[in-house]
């Protein structure tokens, strides 16, 4: 059978989290567990990994007094026994084969295998990798083969080639295999060892380049083995090994995720130190007399049992009583105390004789009351209770510890609401804006992250004996699956409110397609700011009724104006086209310049900072006004302001530090139009919608064929991305700190659409250079203004997401932009952007709008789809 | 033409039809004791071994055969749900588990090539291996959570001597059925990789997974994705879900699996969900109009039934997808799935 319909599957994890703490040669706790026979209290080590985020975790036995196959089996067999452990893989850790087939035999899911290599000769190696093939596993292969373990770059490369071609020419699948190009220390004072880290950096990278599909990992604690005893060294040579090696394709590391440092904020100091040693920016001797190795181990002495953060000078506030400072830290958003002044707090009640809950029950709760009251009275913006949360969080992550030693309930919350970006979808800063608003004001919420089941939401939901859903999504297929979520939770009988929010949900939408689906209350949150109004209402005793009756008859009136609106505005499609708009094709643009692909590896950083368009960064918090004005505006200029200084700060970290880089690719193709098909004259078929709302005035019903000549023409396409969030991410969550998160994300965004501007730029005066000679300011680029269009899948024009895997396909965009699609056709990663090149002179954005069955039923044909996938795509613009 | 590349392009022009239920269909038969029994002189009861009416009332199973073919099947599922040397102890008939698959597999060809001499449209057996009543994740014992009724090697081998019976009987395919324990199912690949292994040959794999609650899990507690993961490494001509509950209760399912899944779909659910009596009263029709809907929605290869289905049914199902476009198997990107009881999947 043929295989048509591709299926873009690949959303997943970047960087992968593996817990270490299950292992008995990596934790001495876990080994005396192990060792005493105390398996109920081993399990609970791995319980620990996999709350503390791991996403799967390591299991090793390899101890000399053990019987290892019996550990194995005995511990693989209690865990599967304990459903929040088992959701996440295993990782089968061990020297030995009989271990690791032992531990196979008891795996029900796919797990990795913890290693195999050539070290015995090439038939034991493959004889394992049959073996895994048989049991189903993916296995981590060393760089290790007769004569040794790969050192240089130049053995790493060429054992990993080696194995990669063996594996693959067994059958092996090629994304199972993990190649771990080992690790060793640096620093030693052994000149053959300063080339080790970074060997294994550029090794990757290479391996990377030459093997499809394989992943990378590494155990980090061997690098900076020579320091052992002083961690703050060694927790920031890992940081930063891990802050260069991860661009490389570094993509699973053995550590403890806790253990890490940020990376900028690290000691600028020794930052620089173990830069020069690990990235060899310095060989030699120095002008200094010694070496970086001599410069890094003379700074360690000065970091031996000393705490890296120096004491802040004091300032006014600082003087006032612990609660008032509490009160103002939040207020502020200033979390450089917080933590000092919680426990300055929850000393004195527990001195007192109160209880560790007091603190949030009281100074904290009193606080954040504070921030809700200013809020919901429009004195405070979204940007300002982002960063009060943030401040919020720090605090009672320092309780969390000493509310369970004592063993009392947690702090009643006004309800508990499960939050999830819905299956198909990635977008997330609105939802987290939402979420963080209504923890403000004291809301338990439980985020789901982004890409949830249904399955999922509705089992937390059951679990956690939630109060709220609230559901959020930001393309359009995202509405479909939250109809798929509400009818679910109507066939499991569920009776509590349904939230609907994100940038295209409507009140509409959800009054005629969700609404209908599940009988408890269904209701659509226009912003961030009526959540909590929303979520008080609904679970207040006195107002839930009238409440909810009012939302239903809001919606039944929806629904009873579209019924009534009838049919009648609309064309027949072949009225429609009769009523095409005629381009004068005398005037179409010439062959591109340089046709072909073009592909743009590291597009500069600050050279799209200066085409940022940042009135849309503004909305994304809620502040509405255009920039540059908002900066001055009466009411939220100031916060503007404060957002804007904070933007900059973090804007010139990440072009300074190389935080992002942006890929991008786009081609030319020749075609032709095809009624109202653009047709690329290697048989690619791109079928286009036409409007069909009858037009007055003698306005056309356009249809993006129509800015093609049918005797000829060229079509360009693009996708640009902006990689290499994640660590950033992951240490801002770390540091429980979702201002920053947002605000990187929020930054993120502006980069993508700045590289689609600048990209287009350079189309229109170099690639295809239509328009050599024009010069327009960032600011007539923003109103649109230069010549040509670049409509994306997805968006009016061109409504029909599953466009995006066609132009994917001709960009290999996933390839030369490192962009996939979700089953949704979102674009990870998150900050991107895609989209055609129309150049003809005439061409211009309009929206398709509603359209009718005989449209859909002539395009399913045309798109070679059936028509409930046409319908399924379509759904937006149909009744 | 191998038995897989003939199915394959079998399945490229149509959905395939595979037959319903075996147990519900002989207790209309209302047998007893002594027609279980036969004259193998056994000393357990032996009503209820359904399998064991291969060797003393082979006209049993034959007419069942018949029937389902008759109603439009393309696929035999040989009568051998239980024929295990774990179940037959139960009958103290483990010493015939080679007897009865072989006996059961010769039947269903029989059958097969008698209807595909007919009218030249290929029929295939596909030999039932069932979860036996042991499980190898989960420990009896409430209060011995690490504690396992059976070993993975004695798994191992109990499916293997089964599939080698089947396979020697003439069965095309190894057919691993309403998998409620994932790893149990990967016990079966093994099995079936091991006697690959002694034939010099291919023998393919069907899978099915049954589904024990509304989430979409089974009883070892894997989702669907999860379950795809972990055995999509053997390479099973069909994947799908079978028993668990009736079509309406699937449908997610099927949706999800037909999405992540690179090879053939195959459901066959139960009529239904039985009723106060425990009978399942859902009208052919019905059933054929639920999993035609999977058809429409080009979600399916094969359909057919399990409990509770008569060749009434698989009748009214052939009738009602006859003619429509099977799904088309969609590409996979090579990125790394691994499963917990849940799917995680690594970015390429």
């Amino acid at each position: 059978m043929t295989s048509t319909t591709s299926k873009p599957a690949s959303t997943g994890a970047r960087f992968v989290n593996i817990g270490e703490r299950t292992n008995v040669t990596g934790s001495a706790k876990f080994k005396k567990l192990v060792m005493a026979g105390d398996y109920p209290a081993a399990v609970e080590v791995a319980r620990q990994q996999v709350e503390n985020g791991a996403q799967v975790i390591d299991i090793n036995m390899d101890e000399g007094l053990l019987d290892a196959i019996e550990a194995m089996t005995t511990y693989l067999n209690l865990i599967a026994a304990e459903p929040d452990i088992a959701r996440v893989p295993v990782m089968i850790d061990s020297s030995k084969w009989d271990v690791i087939e032992a531990g196979l035999k008891c795996v029900s899911g796919k797990p990795i295998v913890n290693s195999i290599s050539m070290k015995e000769g090439e038939e034991p190696f493959l004889h394992s990798a049959r073996k895994c093939m048989d049991y189903g596993a993916a296995v981590v292969v060393m760089a290790f083969d007769e004569t040794g373990q790969a050192d240089t770059k130049a053995r790493k490369i060429e054992i990993c080639q080696r194995a990669y071609k063996l594996l693959t020419g067994i059958g092996f699948p090629p994304e199972d295999i993990i190649f771990d190009p080992n690790v060793f220390a640096v620093a030693t004072g052994i000149e053959e060892h300063d080339r080790y880290g970074l060997d294994f950096i550029e090794a990757v990278a290479e391996i990377r380049a030459t093997c499809p599909h394989v992943h990378f990992s590494g155990g980090l604690s061997n690098l900076s083995f020579s320091f052992r005893g002083n961690e703050t060294v060694r927790r920031a040579m890992h940081s930063v090994f891990l802050y260069h090696a991860i661009p490389a394709g570094l993509d699973m590391a053995i550590v403890n995720a806790g253990q890490l440092d940020v990376y900028d904020q690290i000691d600028p100091a020794l930052r620089e130190a173990c830069e020069d040693v690990i990235m060899m920016r310095t060989p030699g001797v120095g002008a200094d007399g010694r070496t970086a190795t001599e410069r890094l181990i003379d700074l360690a002495e000065s970091y031996k049992g000393k705490d890296v953060v120096a004491e802040k000078a004091a300032e006014e506030w600082r003087s006032w009583d612990v609660v008032k400072r509490l009160e103002h830290a939040l207020v502020r958003g200033i979390d450089a105390y917080v933590v000092e002044d919680t426990e300055e707090c929850r000393a004195a009640i527990d001195l007192a004789g109160g209880r560790p809950i007091e603190v949030i029950e009281g100074p904290l709760m009193g606080g954040m009351n504070v921030v809700g009251d200013l809020f919901g009275s429009g004195k405070m913006f979204l940007p300002q209770v982002v960063k009060s949360a943030r401040v919020m969080k720090k605090a009672v992550a320092h309780l969390i510890p000493f509310i369970e030693a004592s063993k009392e309930p947690g702090a009643k919350a006004k309800g508990r609401i499960i939050m999830a970006t819905v299956k198909g979808d990635v977008h997330d800063i609105g939802k987290n804006i939402v979420g963080v608003v209504l923890q403000c004001n004291g809301y338990e919420v439980i985020d789901l992250g982004v890409m949830v089941p249904w399955s999922k939401i509705l089992e937390q939901a059951a679990e956690h004996d939630a109060d709220i859903i609230g559901l959020s999504g930001l393309i359009t297929p995202s509405l479909d699956e939250m109809v798929t979520v509400a009818e679910e939770m109507q066939r499991s009988e569920m009776t509590i409110p349904l939230l609907i929010g994100g940038a295209t949900t409507s009140k509409v939408h959800t009054a005629l397609r969700i609404d209908p689906a599940y009988k408890g209350p269904v209701i659509h949150v226009l912003d961030a700011s009526r959540a909590v109004g929303v979520a008080s209402q609904l679970l207040s005793d006195t107002q839930a009724e009238g409440f909810v009756s009012s939302v239903s008859i809001d919606y039944e009136k929806v629904r009873i104006a579209r019924a009534n609106k009838g049919q009648s505005d609309l064309l027949s499609l072949a009225d429609a086209r009769a009523n095409a708009f005629p381009a004068d094709f005398a005037l179409k643009a010439a062959a591109p310049v340089e046709p072909g692909l073009h592909v743009f590896e590291e597009w500069d950083l600050a050279d799209l900072a200066e085409t940022f368009d940042w009135t849309p960064f503004f909305r994304a918090w809620e502040l509405a006004g255009n920039y540059p004005a908002i900066l001055t505006d009466e009411v939220v200029g100031e916060s503007a302001t404060s957002l804007f200084a904070d933007a900059q700060a973090m804007l010139k970290k990440i072009i300074d530090e190389k935080w992002l880089t942006a890929k991008g690719v786009c081609a030319f193709w020749p075609v032709h139009a095809d009624g109202d098909d653009v047709l690329l004259d290697d048989g690619t078929r791109l079928p286009m919608l036409r409007q069909q709302v009858k037009k007055s005035r003698g306005r056309a019903n356009f249809c993006l064929s129509d800015f093609i000549d049918p005797a000829g023409d060229w079509l360009g396409g693009f996708a640009v991305g902006i990689h290499g969030i994640e660590p950033h991410l992951a240490r801002f969550q770390a540091a429980h700190d979702d201002y920053s998160d947002i605000l990187l994300k929020a930054l993120a965004d502006r980069f993508a659409e700045a590289f689609a501007e600048r990209l287009h730029a350079h189309v229109r005066t170099k690639l295809w250079g239509y328009a050599a000679d024009e010069q327009f300011t960032n600011e007539a680029l923003i109103r649109e203004e230069y010549r040509g269009i670049r409509p994306a899948p997805g968006y009016p024009a061109c409504p029909d997401h599953s466009l995006k895997p066609i132009l994917f396909d001709l960009l290999k965009a996933s390839d030369n932009a490192g962009i996939v699609l979700t089953e949704s056709q979102a674009m990870l990663p998150t900050a991107a952007v895609s989209g055609f090149y129309f150049a003809h002179p005439e061409s211009q954005y309009f929206g398709v709008a509603r359209i009718g069955r005989d449209q859909l039923e002539d395009y399913a044909v045309r798109r070679d789809v059936d028509l409930p996938t046409a319908e399924r795509w379509l759904r937006p613009n149909l009744d | 033409m191998s038995a897989r590349e003939s199915f394959l392009a079998e399945a490229a022009k149509r959905i395939l039809i595979t037959d319903g239920a075996f147990g519900t269909e002989i207790q209309n038969w209302k047998l007893s004791e002594a027609d279980y029994a036969g004259t193998l002189g056994l000393s357990h009861d032996q009503k209820g071994n359904n399998d064991i009416l291969a060797l003393t009332k082979p006209e049993v199973p034959e007419a069942i055969h018949r029937a389902y073919f008759e109603a439009g099947a393309d696929i035999a599922e040989t009568n051998t749900f239980s024929a295990n040397r774990i179940s037959q102890a139960d009958y103290g008939a483990e010493h015939l588990v080679r007897e009865i698959n072989v006996e059961s597999a010769r039947l269903a060809r029989r059958l097969a090539d008698e209807f595909q001499a007919k009218d030249g449209r290929p029929r295939f057996v596909a030999g039932a291996i069932g979860p036996t009543n042991k499980t190898l994740s989960l420990s009896p014992d409430v209060n011995d959570p690490g504690y396992r009724e059976i070993s993975w090697d004695t798994l191992v081998d109990v499916y293997k001597e089964q599939a080698a019976a089947l396979v020697e009987g003439g069965a095309d395919f190894i057919l691993i059925e309403t998998v409620f324990d994932t790893l149990n199912a990967k016990a079966g690949v093994m099995a079936v990789r091991q006697l690959e292994a002694e034939l010099g040959r291919e023998v393919p794999i069907m899978m099915s997974m049954t589904l024990t609650d509304l989430s979409g899990r089974n009883l070892s507690g894997h989702t669907v994705e999860a379950f795809w993961a972990a055995i999509r490494h053997a390479k099973p001509l069909t994947i799908g879900l079978n028993c668990s509950f009736g079509a309406t209760q699937l449908r997610p399912h099927v949706k999800t699996l037909s999405e992540h899944a690179d090879t053939l779909i195959m459901i066959y659910p139960n009529a239904g969900l039985p009723n106060e009596l425990g009978e399942y009263d859902e009208m052919p029709d019905t059933t054929a109009g639920f999993v035609g809907e999977w058809a429409v929605a080009g979600q399916v290869n094969v359909l057919g039934g399990c409990c509770g289905s008569t060749p009434a049914h698989i009748a009214a199902i052939a009738r009602k997808v006859g003619g429509m476009a099977p799904r088309q198997i969609p590409t996979l990107e090579p990125v790394t799935r691994l499963a917990g009881l849940e799917p995680f999947v690594m970015a390429s």
